[in-house]
């Protein structure tokens, strides 16, 4: 008996990527670069992060021919980005046969009420959160890998490291918890009690928790992997920057030592301007796209 | 007896935690110096290209494959096995240790990723396994020296030559223990060197 599409399958691939680096990519070339680089997968888009935020209006999948034109550069899992709730665009992703689709909210949400039934794809899908409630809400509807939502396209890693920590302390208080107060616990999250009761369970989620959003050195990629992250994307942050290869390298090296100072500081030398950053307190409201 | 499990990455974690619940010790390696203390190696699933690129910027490469043709036991599952083929019909350099031919990404992307029950075909047990095979390579060819183990169909899916050990799935992702019990018992345990450090 042989069965495809099951979740063990589905959270797999993301177990298989951990320790790795998911870079965006807009094309054919910029994808052999990743992948020369030892990126663990690409991230097939029309326009990096950064680019999205500045041209504004609608963001939607990217052109299939586009999607495809990646898959056939490289080896390596390719990854592409639905809107929020927009199961179409997630099933022509999964009819190109993409390795996992990325339900963003970096492009404009199609659904502001409801996120994708992940269940009914074949291809696993992952999901951005903010904090425990979001990441467990995103598992309950069946996606098979969470990443931090950080704030996408800023080259400021501030809101990656907010998300990252808040679901770590709310892990923790759920494994403390006594039974009897995970229902009411769950019901002030707003969160499926049977993810809670397996995070609990498990002391983490029950699966693999990328961080991503606004990660532009190695030191910020190290950063999150030491506050707990399974491994990083990497979004306008490698092809943004002055010199995109050996950033793109030194961030791969600067996941698998994340814990020792002496590599980081040798493979950060030299690597050229970083991609500008925006605070945070330069930005109006409406211009954050966690919130999404 | 302390198993390596090589941690640049892919599911290291995942194996340490099995051969742990084994009762057996481990230690990540990332430095050639992690080499020094360690009975055997495990070769996690992850992205072979990624893996062998790191393997041979920090020094890991020729040092593995120096220490596995000495007797160093070794284990890989999908990404480790394809490291450690003698050759790939297309993909990144590899240790060459173990003479089979492998193609990768065999079976298609994600989503012909699958689970099935494994038919064993040796000592190894007589129970039967679950395989969960992602983005999985096949083995085309299997030299004369390497002893399948057990087949999915007629795809060989668990092979030995010697002290080198490989699967093409991944019993690290089930709670099924049998396969790392085997290269903890067969593989390593009857080395000499896990011998010699067992006494200790």
């Amino acid at each position: 008996m042989v069965e495809k599409g099951t979740f063990k399958v589905k959270s797999g691939l993301a177990e298989m990527l951990k320790g790795g680096v998911i870079m965006d990519v807009v094309n054919a070339e910029q994808a052999r670069i990743a992948e020369d680089a030892g990126a663990a997968a690409v991230m097939a888009l029309e326009k990096v992060p950064a680019d999205i935020r500045e041209a504004g209006g609608v963001a939607r999948m990217a052109d299939p021919a586009k999607v495809k034109e990646i898959m056939e550069e490289v080896s390596i899992p390719v990854m592409a980005k639905s809107r929020i709730g927009h199961f179409v665009e997630a099933r022509i992703l999964e009819s190109l046969g993409v390795d996992y689709v990325d339900e963003s909210e970096v492009l404009t949400p199609a659904d502001e009420e409801n996120h994708i039934d992940k269940w009914i794809l074949d291809v696993p899908v992952v999901c951005g959160a903010r904090n425990l409630a979001e990441a467990a809400r995103r598992i309950g509807e069946g996606a098979a890998m969470i990443r931090t939502k950080g704030e996408a396209g800023t080259g400021n890693v501030v809101e990656a490291v907010r998300h990252m920590r808040r679901i770590n302390s709310e892990i923790r208080k759920v494994v403390n918890m006594p039974e009897d107060e995970l229902m009411s616990y769950a019901k002030e999250l707003g969160a499926p009690r049977d993810i809670l009761r397996v995070v609990a369970e498990e002391g983490r989620l029950p699966v693999v928790n990328f961080a991503a959003g606004g990660i532009a050195t190695p030191a910020d990629a190290a950063l999150m992997m030491q506050l707990g992250a399974d491994g990083v994307f990497v979004g306008s942050g490698v092809f943004k920057s002055e010199d995109p290869e050996p950033r793109g390298k030194a961030i791969v090296d600067a996941v698998t030592y994340h814990d020792d100072p002496d590599t980081l500081a040798k493979i950060s030398e030299n690597l050229g301007e970083p991609m500008v950053g925006i605070n945070m307190e330069d930005m109006e409201e409406e211009e954050f796209i966690q919130s999404r | 007896m302390q198993i390596g499990v090589l941690a640049l990455q892919g599911d290291f974690r995942e194996h340490r935690q099995v051969l742990e619940e084994l009762g057996t010790s481990t230690c990540p390696v990332r430095r050639p110096g992690d080499l020094s203390e360690v009975d055997g190696l495990v070769i996690p699933g992850g992205e072979s290209t990624a893996i062998s690129k790191l393997l041979r910027k920090w020094d890991l490469f020729k040092l593995i494959q120096s220490q596995v043709r000495g007797g160093l036991p070794v284990f890989g599952t999908c990404a480790g096995l394809i490291l450690l083929a003698n050759e790939l019909q297309d993909g990144p350099p590899t240790l060459e240790l173990l003479d089979i031919t492998v193609e990768r990404n065999s079976y298609g992307r994600q989503i012909e990723s699958f689970e099935s029950r494994l038919e064993v075909t040796d000592e190894l047990t007589d129970e039967v396994f679950h395989g969960v095979f992602i983005r999985a390579p096949r083995v085309k060819r299997v030299g004369p020296g390497v002893k399948v183990l057990a087949r999915y169909g007629e795809d060989p899916v668990l092979l030995r030559q010697e002290n080198v050990l490989v699967a093409t799935f991944h019993p690290e992702l089930t709670e099924e223990k049998g396969i790392h019990e085997y290269f903890l018992r067969e593989v390593v345990g009857k080395s000499s060197g896990a011998c010699y450090s067992m006494g200790d």
